[in-house]
């Protein structure tokens, strides 16, 4: 399978990063080899195998319901949650105004 | 109950609708994070660093979310899936800290189960229908955009950002407002009874995602729109109306519906295109590497099922063949957990200070709650929850009933101080000298002073005119202000006019 | 007295605490080195008063007699995918340029907690993705290291951990964090002849770590030494609760059970390692591992790993897949760069950040990751890539019934120079052949230095362990280190 440029635009976009035709057509003789080179999986005879879950052997662990038992994971932290923010409002992140 | 049909300028059409609801998990953390899910603090005060998608921040699962998932689906009759995986669902929006939500699409916890509805509840006759629950899959909620506060500007508050979600999604079985309506209140029943999530619908707890289309009967289905968010069965109801007029007029104007999803406006009761989502429908789906596959264990469930209440269907049962309750009466006392609750504490404390069964208590509290208490509660605008006089209080009320204490008459008299003074009925009664007299020789006098003064009617009475039996008992009862046994004046009212 | 910036971290540790000398005298040398040491760019941001603070921190201790920790008085570089506690941490991303965690991350907080200090943010390739520290932001690391042909091309310190193996490499840190998604620990420790390890996954929490693929990403040590290593793993690993694949298990006291005796073991080489038109030089080094692991006691054992050739591939399906959707999160909302052109909506102001923020190699696998996954390649891409990985864990799983480790190449090359594989992507990925398997199974492998080529560049060589099984890599690793006596450091220019 190969990619046109069109699709090189569309993928560009579900990923939201704006290209223009310039910068996607630069991409996309790279994308074909990459693209290219891995489709040689294609030759493997993977009936009967399973995707891998977890590479070690392990379960998943699960946590007991308790608020703020551990400060790096509970609430209560709008200063640390916001002081990186680029446009902090009222203890809102501000974004520009989306229609819905 | 399906004969709900559209009326178009082509003939009849038929709509399928299929539900997808978002409930609320009632848990004291987040999905994911430690943080609360408390409804209503200050925007971003409940928001951890794992809900705000900090960078290397990592989810770890909440047990009880888990737990309740499971126990819904034990309560829905569903296959529970000891195997499940969280799955990534990938887009962008400022409501969406990590770019995805964290959901389940490979593999959900449940699988499939099904609830039974009534389309009317007020008639124990109505017909039921099964309608199919596809699935039950835990996902993250979204935080919540502000549009109204800066003119350019809107606000993201991620205090619900990671607040566990159950998505119940049903089959497309139901063909009616009416029944899209009964399967909400149903499962919001179910919900309640089970404990997992408190079903508020203003407060956003519960909400619907309405998947509607048409087409003439007997044909394929149509496309479908998906209206999303809808917060209350009225709204529900309202949604599928306009949606099915919308796409019949729609096709029978030679249009054609497109695959999309609808916002719903309740002021201008109709539904619109939401173009923000147009995009989204490439969600890139894929195992969350960040956890690994869940699975439960024996015990895990067992304890799962062990913790599960009597659900609504058993108690209605139950309350009619064991306790001996009308259809009527037992299914308004089961349609709400609450109430069913209240009931049975009450009927426990009466056949306790009575020494009875509680089947020989069961009718009685019955009818005291759902007549004289909910008329009490409307007529004062309370809920049952804010009730003046509590289960034990009422039992006692009922009992001096039973042992002739009081009259019914008299009962309903001391309910009324009770509801004031909130003092026990034995002491209201005492105060108040309501208490019933079956002193024989007393009210002996006083029946022979009514029939001496009513000659003329104890003459009528012995030409036949049987029906003034009762004017005797009343005037018998009048004279000794309500505390005579009804039962003694009426055996010597009959020995005297024998 | 010898350079202070000379000793390892067994030394300097020692040294502290038999009072030999003060952690602040070795903070303040090796703060010197790293001033002094521009010219190679390996940090991108200096912390000189932090590895001060955790010096005096020490010092006081001791003058308490109160015990040091395992690190005790020994400043490291910390790789810039970990997330510090009010110092920028940025991936090596324009996109993160000013973040400032209000955070720590589990590893780094375990290293500060046993006594280490902290003398900067080590330069990296952006969001760990490449093998030649060519996609910082903050611009190319320059290895110390430099051909013996009198020029002075500036060479690949390889990456993504490019800071760290220079900085030690260099001798400006003893010691540094370095992370390993497809081999960004070992590659660069071979192309700068020092010794680095990833542990089995789930052994270092990932929690405060910038993620890049997650199901292959683990936290690691380079030093000079493999003591040095053990020392320093010993402090990072560790179950962590705030990390669902850390595993639960308790961390051995590695340092301490240290022995290049293996008598009784059987080291597998792999056939399908042994690949057409291989550098002979790298192939002799192999040759002359296996010498040294003979005569350590080991017995050598011919083993099969039937799909490693798919290894590449389906590495670069499943970490590009991982990785679109873990950098989903950089969008201009919350933290770091916002781009938002005149009158853009929401959507405008992701891309516009996005294509800002990110570096080319980074929007690449974006890209990759983002198409493998949409709707209709999902199956014929990422299933088939992680029915192939499953493979790949069976192939080593198999091999274990023959051998206890795997001796290997660590790069089919000594470093190159940069630019020289930067305008192809799938020359540059194949620098990974020999690490990625490993990865992708999820094995503890490390990297020791095994000589010199002939341009008087290091060669590493690559042990791989059963799971859990860090003792049994650290142990050959010191058999080979014993044996190969690897002296070799880079002249002084910069
Ligand atoms: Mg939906
Ligand atoms: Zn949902």
């Amino acid at each position: 399978m190969s990619v046109d440029l069109p699709t090189v635009k569309k993928i560009a976009s579900l990923a939201r990063i704006a290209m223009d035709d310039a910068e996607a057509a630069a991409l996309l003789p790279e994308l074909n080899n990459i693209l290219g080179w891995v489709e040689q999986l294609g030759e493997v005879d993977v009936s009967g195998v399973e995707p891998m879950t977890a590479v070690i052997p392990n379960t998943l662990r699960l946590r007991d319901d308790v608020v703020d038992a551990d400060p790096l994971t509970g609430g209560g932290v709008r200063d640390k949650i916001l002081a990186n923010a680029p446009e902090p409002q009222h203890g809102f992140f501000g974004v520009p105004k989306v229609i819905e | 109950m399906s004969d709900y049909r559209i009326q178009g300028e082509t003939g009849e059409w038929e709509v399928v609708i299929g539900l997808e609801v978002h409930a609320q998990i009632s848990t004291n953390a987040k999905l994911f994070s430690g943080a609360s899910t408390e409804f209503g603090a200050e925007p971003n005060t409940q928001v951890s660093l794992v809900d705000a998608a900090m960078p290397g921040m990592l989810p770890v699962p909440n047990r009880e979310c888990v737990r309740q998932a499971v126990r819904t689906g034990m309560a829905l009759g569903a296959n529970i899936n000891k195997y499940s995986r969280f799955d990534r669902k990938n887009y962008f929006y400022a409501d969406l800290p990590q770019g995805y939500q964290i959901s389940q699409l490979y593999h959900p916890i449940v699988g499939e189960g099904q609830i039974t509805v009534s389309l009317d509840d007020k008639d124990p006759d109505a017909p039921t229908k099964s309608i199919g629950v596809e699935r039950i899959h835990i996902e993250q909620d979204a935080g919540k955009l502000m549009h109204d506060q800066h003119p350019t500007m809107s606000y993201v508050d991620l205090n619900r950002s990671g607040v566990a979600l159950m998505e119940i999604v049903s089959k497309p079985d139901m063909a009616s407002p009416a029944e899209a309506g009964a399967y909400v209140r149903k499962l919001r029943a179910i919900l309640r009874y089970v404990g997992s999530c408190d079903g508020n619908m203003e407060q956003g707890s519960m909400r619907a995602d309405v998947n509607v289309s048409v087409r003439k009967p007997g044909y394929e289905l149509g496309t479908r729109t998906e209206t999303k968010n809808v917060n209350s069965v009225r709204f529900v109801q309202a949604v599928i109306e306009q949606e099915a007029k919308r796409q019949v007029e729609l096709i029978e104007g030679g249009g054609t519906v497109v695959q999309e999803t609808r916002l719903y406006d309740p002021d201008r009761n109709e539904t619109r295109s939401m173009r923000s989502k147009e995009d989204a429908h490439d969600y890139r789906y894929f195992p969350d590497p960040d956890l690994l596959p869940l699975e439960l264990d024996d015990d895990f469930l067992a304890e799962c099922r062990a913790s599960l209440p009597e659900l609504p269907d058993a108690k209605q049962a139950r309350y009619e063949s064991v306790l001996g309750l009308t259809p009527y009466n037992a299914a308004t006392l089961i349609a709400d957990a609450d109430t069913a609750r209240w009931f049975e504490a009450l009927m426990a404390e009466g056949a306790r200070i009575q020494g009875k069964d509680e089947k020989d208590v069961a009718t009685a509290s019955a009818n005291w709650l759902l007549g004289e208490l909910y008329g009490a509660l409307n007529r004062l605008g309370l809920s049952l929850a804010d009730s003046p006089v509590s289960p034990e209080r009422g039992a006692e009320l009922i009992a001096l009933v039973a042992d002739g204490t009081i009259s019914g008459s008299i009962a309903k008299q001391v309910f009324e101080i009770m509801l004031e003074t909130g003092d026990p009925a034995a002491k209201v009664v005492a105060d108040k000298g309501l208490k019933q007299t079956s002193d024989t020789g007393a009210i002996e006098a006083v029946v022979a002073k009514v029939l001496a003064d009513n000659a003329d009617k104890v003459a009528q009475y012995k030409d036949g005119k049987e029906a003034l039996f009762g004017f005797f008992v009343g005037q018998t009862m009048k004279a000794m202000q309500g505390k005579a046994n009804p039962q003694v004046i009426n055996e010597i009212l009959k020995a005297k006019l024998a | 007295m010898t350079d202070l910036t000379d000793l390892t971290v067994t030394e300097i540790r020692d040294g502290v605490a038999d009072g030999s000398f003060s952690a602040r005298e070795v903070a303040e040398g090796f703060n010197a080195a790293v001033a002094a040491a521009k010219p190679l760019n390996a940090f991108i941001v200096e912390t000189p008063e932090k590895a001060l603070a955790a010096a005096d921190a020490v010092d006081a201790k001791r003058a308490k007699s109160e015990p040091l920790g395992l690190m005790g008085g020994v400043p490291i570089g910390m790789k810039d995918l970990f997330c510090t506690e009010g110092v920028q941490s940025t991936a090596a991303s324009h996109i993160l340029e000013g973040f400032v965690p209000q955070y720590e991350s589990t590893v780094s907080a375990k290293l500060w907690a046993a006594g280490a200090g902290m003398l900067g943010k080590l330069n990296m390739d952006q969001f760990a993705m490449g093998s030649s520290n060519e996609t910082s932001f903050f611009g190319n690391v320059i290895s110390p290291w430099r051909r013996n042909d009198g020029g002075n091309t500036d060479l690949a310190p390889g990456g993504s951990s490019g800071g760290s193996s220079t900085a030690v490499s260099a001798r400006i840190a003893p010691a540094a964090t370095g992370t390993d998604t497809g081999g960004s620990i070992r590659q660069p420790a071979a192309f700068t002849g020092i010794c680095g390890i990833k542990p089995t996954y789930g052994r270092c929490s990932r929690w405060g770590v910038v993620a890049f693929a997650s199901s292959l990403d683990q936290a690691g040590p380079m030093a000079r030494t493999v003591q040095d290593c053990a020392i320093m793993l010993e402090a990072m690993a560790g179950f962590d609760p705030k990390d669902a694949t850390s595993l639960d298990n308790p961390v051995p006291h590695w340092e301490g059970a240290l022995s290049g005796d293996l008598k009784g073991k059987r080291i597998g080489i792999p056939r399908e390692y042994r690949m057409e038109g291989i550098d002979p030089e790298i192939d002799k080094s192999w040759e002359a591992g296996k010498a040294w692991l003979r005569d350590a006691g080991a017995e050598i054992v011919d083993i099969s790993l039937p799909h490693t050739k798919y290894a590449l591939p389906a590495y670069y399906i499943i970490a590009p897949a991982e990785a679109s959707s873990n950098l989903a999160r950089y969008d201009g909302v919350r933290y770091g760069l916002r781009d938002l052109p005149e009158g853009a909506g929401l959507q405008d102001m992701y891309a516009a950040t996005r294509a800002a923020g990110f570096g080319p190699e980074v929007k690449r696998r974006i890209m990759i990751g983002t198409y493998v996954l949409s709707a209709g390649f999902y199956d014929a891409y990422y299933t088939q890539a992680q029915k192939v990985r499953t493979l790949i864990a069976r192939d080593f799983g198999r091999a274990w019934g023959e051998c206890d480790l795997i001796l290997a190449p660590t790069a089919p090359s000594a470093a190159f120079g940069l630019g020289e594989k930067s305008d192809d992507p799938i020359a540059m990925y194949l620098n990974d052949v020999f690490a990625v398997p490993a990865s992708l199974a999820g094995l503890p492998a490390m990297s020791v230095p095994a000589g010199l080529n002939g341009q008087g560049l290091p060669l590493g060589l690559q042990i791989i362990g059963k799971p859990l099984d860090e003792q049994s890599v650290l142990d050959a690793g010191l058999a080979i280190e014993q044996r190969a006596g690897f002296e070799a450091r880079p002249g002084k220019w910069w």
